[in-house]
């Protein structure tokens, strides 16, 4: 404890960085979770068809309030300033669009009345060949996957809507109704509708703080695998370790009081955290943490979580013999653990067999158990499978640090 | 009394043992010196004596308890002084002693009153609350043989307590260990230092490519051996004049 103590710097780099941390991803990741982003991203549009089709899509991408549209003139312009990176994206909507989907709406429609027997004109007429259109989407090549496939979904989308819209009208008209009150709804008849957790019959909205309080606090807390892991191996270079071995306490009641320690800064660490997510967030315009009824089991969380990323800088610290081994492999197993534990990727977007390895991550069983606390408001009961393989995790690896030592210096 | 048999070390990959077939007997009240030059085994033999390490083959006994089966009993009834200053840097002289001390099971007052005594003898009192870091090595030497004697061992083993220290150090240390001597201690020491051996042991053993080579009273040893007018002629005469360079 007193070593600790004296070295304040690096004490203020244990309590601060995190935090430092936290408060920088949930600025970054906060817009994702806004239903209305504060953010518009620019997109350039080359505007081709000039005609309905195009200033449907224009007005969608406007009302969609994501994006920001700078029309250019040609093709190659808008090509060359997103391939150098300037924008992410570029949609070119190619010449005629409209006059093309029409033409091609009126000669389905035609078909379909004329086997109704309502066209018997048209049966005999041969169809005109009409050409497929392909709207281009240029994107930057430092753009994600995930952007992209969203984008792409999105458009898609806006213009299958254009088309059944198209293919209604061409009905409308071809059934002779010159009313301007259409007689198809053209709105999705099947809805979908998000039903969230409550508690105390009030939703629970999930919000960036609550997905990043709980995955950056672990994150944090299994990073006093480095400093725990090097006091170990100091103590091994500067001599001291030599006066613990030969005192007459065990290597499991040096390990004890190590625990005992370094598990007090790993809850100052969590509340510290904590205290960020619920009253400095909303101080800076982000979403605060609501831990009201949920401190007992946070703690519950935070201490089994603790004990699991101590047992394995315990672990580090035995078998390491030079700081250079110990620090590099503590802060790489750190990262390691978490992209494994689902703290940057959600589990469920992994490959299959990295979904099966991540159920051996220390790292995904405390953030199940967070994420079973925070957002999914559940009983003790169902966080106690996440905690007891935390605490069998930490037993195993302090039981393996005790054997490995009594081998290397059993006399 | 230390009984030694047929003790041997060799180290992983090493082509040569360290330690090879070494008997030796120090008896109750001795100060005993392990003499040699570098890389002779005195380091490794103190090292298995106090439970550093583990030997390849070969026993010894402490006051008749060995390792295996006394374990803790055995710790609690020797003292170690390592060659390396074994402090806590960032620690003061007081909290090293109170945190060393404690895992002896010497706890409050009774602790304190035995650091602050220690620390008089050997002259540090007035740096009892200042960090062994901004310490001469004269002072992290003598801190460091106060953590070895806190539980007032019986055994006390030493490794080198003076090398890299000023001659004020050296002797306010060599002073002390004589008086714990004096009150029934056994020490058993090495060092490089023959001249501080020759008058400081009651008997010495000269170790080379661990084995003993020749042992007995330092005046014993010097009258015996032709032409040798200290224990540094003793020395010579037995390892040779030839560099003991080893890595």
């Amino acid at each position: 404890m007193l070593l600790l103590l004296r070295d304040l710097g690096g004490i203020a780099i244990l309590f601060i960085m995190p935090i430092l941390l936290l408060i920088v991803i949930t600025l970054v990741q906060d817009s994702t979770f806004k239903t209305i982003s504060d953010i518009k991203i620019p997109v350039l549009l080359v505007d081709n068809d000039k005609g309905e089709v195009s200033k449907n899509i224009i007005e969608n991408l406007s009302d969609s309030n994501s994006f920001e549209i700078l029309q250019k003139s040609s093709e190659e312009e808008a090509k060359e300033a997103v391939f150098s990176g300037k924008y992410q994206l570029a949609i070119v909507i190619p010449e005629n669009l409209s006059t093309s989907l029409q033409k091609k709406v009126d000669q389905n429609v035609e078909g379909i009345l004329s086997k109704f027997g309502l066209e018997e004109d048209s049966l005999n007429v041969a169809k005109e060949v009409i050409p497929q259109k392909e709207v281009r989407l240029y994107f930057d090549p430092a753009t994600q996957v995930s952007f992209k496939s969203s984008v792409k979904n999105g458009i898609e989308k806006m213009i299958s809507k254009i088309e059944t819209q198209s293919i209604y009208k061409a009905f409308q008209t071809e059934l002779g109704d010159e009313d301007e009150k259409p007689i198809f709804d053209t709105e999705n008849f099947i809805a979908f509708k998000e039903i969230l957790p409550t508690k105390n019959n009030e939703e629970i909205i999930p919000n960036s703080a609550q997905h990043n309080v709980p995955a950056w606090t672990l994150f944090a807390i299994f990073f006093i695998i480095v400093p725990l892991s090097i006091n170990l191996v100091k103590e091994k270079n500067q001599g001291t370790f030599v006066r613990l071995r030969t005192n007459p306490v065990s290597y499991a009641t040096v390990l004890s009081g190590k625990t005992i320690v370094y598990l007090g800064v790993c809850l100052i660490q969590f509340t510290l955290m904590l205290l960020v997510g619920i009253y400095l967030f909303p101080a800076i315009g982000l979403p605060g943490v609501d831990v009201s009824g949920k401190l007992t089991m946070l703690y519950i969380v935070a201490l089994f979580s603790g004990l699991a990323a101590i047992g394995l800088g315990l672990l580090m610290g035995t078998i390491a013999k030079t700081q250079e081994q110990a620090a590099p492999f503590g802060a790489t197993s750190v990262v390691i653990l978490a992209a494994l534990g689902g703290v940057w990727v959600p589990v469920f977007v992994m490959p299959k067999f990295m979904q099966l390895v991540s159920k051996i991550s220390p790292m995904n069983w405390g953030l199940e158990a967070f994420y079973d606390v925070f957002l999914r408001n559940v009983g003790f009961a169902k966080i106690l499978p996440e905690i007891s393989l935390l605490l069998l995790f930490f037993l195993v690896t302090i039981i393996i640090a005790i054997i490995y030592n009594k081998r290397e210096n059993a006399v | 009394m230390i009984e030694i048999n047929q003790l041997s070390k060799k180290y992983k990959g090493a082509e040569d043992f360290s330690v090879k077939d070494l008997n030796l007997k120090v008896e109750d009240g001795e100060i005993y010196g392990l003499l040699g030059p570098n890389g002779a085994g005195k380091t490794t033999l103190i090292s298995m004596l106090t439970s550093l390490l583990k030997p390849t083959s070969g026993s010894f006994t402490i006051n008749g308890l060995n390792f295996k089966e006394n374990k803790n009993q055995l710790k609690q009834l020797i003292g170690i002084v390592p060659q390396e200053y074994a402090l806590y840097p960032t620690l003061t002289a007081f909290e090293n002693l109170q945190y060393f001390g404690s895992m002896y099971g010497i706890k409050g007052e009774i602790l304190k009153k035995s650091i602050n005594k220690h620390l008089e003898v050997m002259g540090l009192s007035k740096f009892a609350h200042k960090k062994t870091d901004t310490f001469s090595g004269g002072m992290k030497r003598r801190v460091n043989l106060i953590a070895g004697i806190l539980h007032e061992p019986k055994v006390l083993f030493l490794d080198e307590p003076t090398v890299g220290v000023d001659v004020q150090s050296k002797n306010v240390i060599i002073d002390y260990l004589k008086l714990l001597n004096k009150q029934g201690t056994t020490i058993v020491y090495t060092s490089h230092h023959l001249n501080e051996a020759e008058f400081f042991c009651t008997h010495v053993a000269i170790i080379d490519r661990g084995k003993i080579i020749i042992k007995g009273i330092p005046s014993e040893l010097i009258k015996n051996q032709t032409g040798a007018n200290n224990l540094e002629d003793v020395f010579l005469a037995q390892t040779g004049n030839a560099l003991r360079d080893y890595a």
